[in-house]
């Protein structure tokens, strides 16, 4: 019997294909956001809140992902902006094959901000590099507030934690004090912010975040230039 | 449940190997998935049995070795496992103490029956 050390990693083809991605953003000045959260977390209507508080015009675009239907592409086709949507036909997850295909006939340089939302899934999508900057998880208040200690890759790997339908809190058991808690056991300085697409609250905080992020990344693109 | 996907990633890997060696049964792989990975060992277990059935490499067992999630402490530079419910570094209690490891999905070996 001969033991054959191998030591790779098994999404290593995953990897590759994400990396090249990466790499394309960054040649072509994008800001690339990966977007996580269980099914119904309001993924979408962040991105509605999103992307009406964009002036015509802004460089920004969005690939929806979902296993069936069309539905979040045409409602989030309606501000103007490019969206496509990327059916995975059973899949749980996005790959990086399936954002390089659907941005193959797509001119990156005409982009400066990309919204990537995955499919919802508060496990799967945490294992799949999607060549993002970073990744963005969002957790709804009937959710709970145990689920980061739940699903503990997803908090571990996500640079920024939205808590959002923040207007339910009266009606749920939900502690936000509780949830922050346990995020930042999971995720030590994780950042985290709060809203509620329902009635606005925390959304400005939200776009000052992503302006402040974009600028960053803007900096750091010129840097390595 | 994206176990299965993996699963078939890791048996076309080995297939690839297996065919660099003609005459030799591959009999074990061995995977390390850690505990921030986001994969379910026993689920990962079952795919992998249930897509090797049906092929030419069956029997083929499947080793996992899980990996805790690690963490360093920045202090007096100790690594160790750390649970949920305590990050604090068990050797000067400092905290709080970074995390290093722990979302490990590798093929790390393969064991091979040479003719």
């Amino acid at each position: 019997m001969t033991r054959i050390v191998v030591e790779q990693k098994v999404l290593k083809e995953n990897d590759r294909i994400a990396a090249a991605l990466r790499a394309r953003f960054r040649d072509a000045g994008v800001f690339c956001l990966n977007l996580i959260s269980s099914p119904g977390a309001g993924k979408t209507t962040l991105l509605e809140r999103t992307l009406e508080g964009f002036p015509a015009g802004e460089r920004v675009a969005v690939l929806t992902g979902d296993i069936q239907t069309e539905n979040d592409a045409r409602r989030l086709a309606c501000f103007g902006f490019p969206v496509r949507q990327i059916t995975t036909g059973g899949t749980c997850h996005l790959e990086a094959r399936m954002v390089e295909r659907a941005l193959a006939d797509w001119r990156l340089e005409d982009l400066e901000l990309l919204f990537i939302e995955n499919v919802g899934n508060l496990v799967c999508p945490s294992s799949y590099d999607l060549g993002e900057a970073l990744k963005v998880v969002l957790l709804s208040v009937p959710e709970g507030d145990d689920k980061p200690l739940k699903y503990p890759a997803i908090f571990h790997k996500a640079e920024l934690l939205v808590l959002n339908k923040l207007d339910l809190l009266p009606y749920t058991p939900f502690d936000l004090e509780r949830a922050r808690a346990h995020a930042r056991r999971i995720h030590p300085g994780m950042e985290i912010l709060e809203v509620s697409c329902t009635t606005g609250a925390g959304l400005n905080t939200w776009r000052q975040w992503l302006k402040e992020r974009r600028e960053a990344a803007r900096r750091e693109a010129a840097l390595t230039r | 449940m994206h176990e299965l996907s993996l699963a078939q990633t890791l048996l076309e890997t080995v297939e690839a190997e297996a065919r660099r060696r003609p005459g030799a049964h591959v009999v074990t792989v061995g995977v390390r998935v850690g505990e921030l990975s986001g994969v379910d060992p026993e689920a990962l277990s079952f795919s992998f049995e249930a897509l090797v059935a049906d092929t030419a490499l069956a029997p083929l067992a499947l080793a996992i070795e899980r990996c805790p999630r690690r963490h360093r402490c920045p202090r007096c530079d100790f690594t160790f496992a750390a649970t949920d419910s305590d990050f604090a570094c068990p050797r000067c209690g400092s905290t709080p103490t970074r995390c290093v490891g722990g979302d490990e999905l590798e093929l790390t070996f393969l064991e091979v029956e040479e003719p």
